[in-house]
């Protein structure tokens, strides 16, 4: 948190110091260039499942879905120049889904039994 | 000092006059910059619930997909990756006219914050008119959530379940042609036959819709009794045994095997009785998991109406633009939770 807000000293009347403190417009460039990275990267997780990498398709497509949320979450959102708090809670919700997911998902393999055949009533010959 | 009191309503008492009195500044706040930050650490406090609600939804997409991966391969067919990616530029586009939304409220322009507000709604607009396109595609064909799936197995309909979905995304241009969108499968050298092969000629998998052509009925199946599910080893002698295959040691059911084997894509005949009950499972957490993202789409239009309408009254400026950041902030979420979305229901290889 250096000083984000230094392009904007150079107003000097009361009302625009006072703003000058609250507001940081993004510069329109750096939104610009995140769209179109966004867009590309868009293209990129369509691309990728052109080729068959096996189970590494999905883990790709979640780095590519990472990556892309990043940038809406940091620039988009802002985050790069708020305070640390509100990035804090982002990443804080994001690792209790993953304790959630994980948790469940870890659970689900040990009903493996119930799920694989032989399980079809009527169609066991002894 | 006392008529200055007269003037200012009373939680403003005691306030110090000594800068420029901000009438968006309420008395527990110093000054607006901790104000503006409060409300900001408040909306994102919601947002980290909005994402925690949402993850109830990935983690039973997580759990399907983990078990029943060959379903998600067979049923994820049914969607329009083209529709789904037009959807996401849409909502990337309506995403950067946010923040810019945002920008110029920071400004203090009105016109271009109000020109940018409005692409938004319509970019939001946009969005639920695709998406509405191919729900209706998908209502046409009894692929609904829930038990009025026609994958499900209490479907009360006399529909078939499609044997495969491929079709479906251009189902609504060829409907129309008196197209069949699902051609009947050549029949599968006697493998999917059970039982004497007394349902599995007329399984091949044909949509009927209530305006298809005249000619299309003639090939659909007749036989209504006829078993819902084939059991694709029965009778062939492979039939499972007591003791595990190496297969099960691996945990690999029979469509896991297949996909592995076979990069073609399964169709339903082929996937594993177990999993063909479970295919409506898929459209169940797409209709959720879409549907209440598209809940939020509807409740962030409506919000940034409600910021346009204040923009309008020229409620905003430099000084104050909070409402706008925040709605703005809400409005990447729901455009961050359909980055996720989009690859993992639109795009599984």
């Amino acid at each position: 948190m250096s000083d984000p807000h230094a392009s904007h000293s150079e107003s000097t009347e009361a009302q625009e110091h006072i703003a000058h403190r609250l507001a940081h417009p993004v510069p329109l460039w750096l939104l610009l260039t995140v769209f179109g990275m966004l867009m590309i990267l868009t293209g990129l997780t369509v691309a990728a499942t052109w080729i068959d990498i096996g189970m590494w398709n999905i883990w790709l497509a979640l780095l590519i879905a990472v990556v892309k949320g990043g940038l809406v979450a940091i620039y988009f959102m802002h985050l790069r120049w708020d305070s640390p708090f509100n990035g804090i809670i982002l990443v804080t919700s994001l690792f209790f889904v993953a304790l959630f997911v994980g948790s469940v998902v870890l659970d689900s393999r040990e009903y493996k039994v119930n799920y694989n055949p032989p399980v079809r009533s009527g169609t066991i010959q002894p | 000092m006392s008529d200055a009191t007269a003037q200012i309503p009373a939680p403003y008492d005691g306030h110090t006059h000594d800068h420029p009195h901000d009438p968006h500044l309420a008395h527990h706040f110093d000054t607006p910059a901790q104000q503006y930050a409060s409300a900001k650490l408040g909306m994102w406090v919601f947002l980290g619930t909005e994402i925690l609600m949402f993850g109830g939804l990935f983690c039973a997409y997580a759990v399907y997909r983990h078990n029943h991966p060959e379903v998600f391969s067979f049923a994820h067919r049914a969607l329009s990756p083209l529709l789904g990616g037009i959807n996401t530029a849409v909502l990337i586009t309506s995403s950067l006219t946010m923040a810019l939304a945002v920008r110029y409220s920071q400004l203090g322009r009105r016109v271009p914050l109000m020109v940018c507000l409005a692409l938004t709604i319509i970019g939001g607009a946009g969005f639920m008119v695709i998406k509405s396109i191919e729900y209706h595609t998908k209502w046409e064909h009894n692929l609904f959530p829930g038990q009025y799936n026609v994958y499900n197995a209490d479907f009360k309909g006399d529909e078939r379940p499609p044997n495969d979905l491929a079709a479906l995304e251009h189902a609504s241009a060829t409907d129309h042609a008196g197209v069949n969108i699902t051609p009947e499968q050549p029949e599968k050298e006697g493998s999917n036959a059970p039982h004497g092969g007394e349902a599995s000629p007329t399984f091949a998998g044909v949509i009927q819709t209530p305006h298809e052509s005249p000619a299309a009925p003639a090939t659909a199946p007749t036989t209504a009794a006829a078993p819902r599910y084939v059991d694709p080893l029965a009778g062939t002698g492979d039939e499972p045994k007591i003791k595990p295959s190496f297969a099960d040691i691996q945990g690999l059911s029979q469509g896991q095997q297949a996909a592995q084997t076979a990069h073609a894509h399964l169709t339903y005949s082929e996937l594993p009785p177990l999993d063909q009950e479970r295919v409506n499972a898929f459209f169940s957490v797409y209709f959720m998991m879409t549907g209440l993202h598209g809940i939020h789409v509807l409740v962030g239009m409506a919000l940034i109406t409600w910021i346009l309408i204040r923009a309008s009254r020229n409620e905003f400026s430099a000084n104050y633009f909070t409402p706008v950041d925040l709605v703005g902030l809400y409005w990447h979420l729901v455009d961050l939770i359909w980055i996720f979305l989009f690859p993992l229901l639109y795009l599984i290889h």
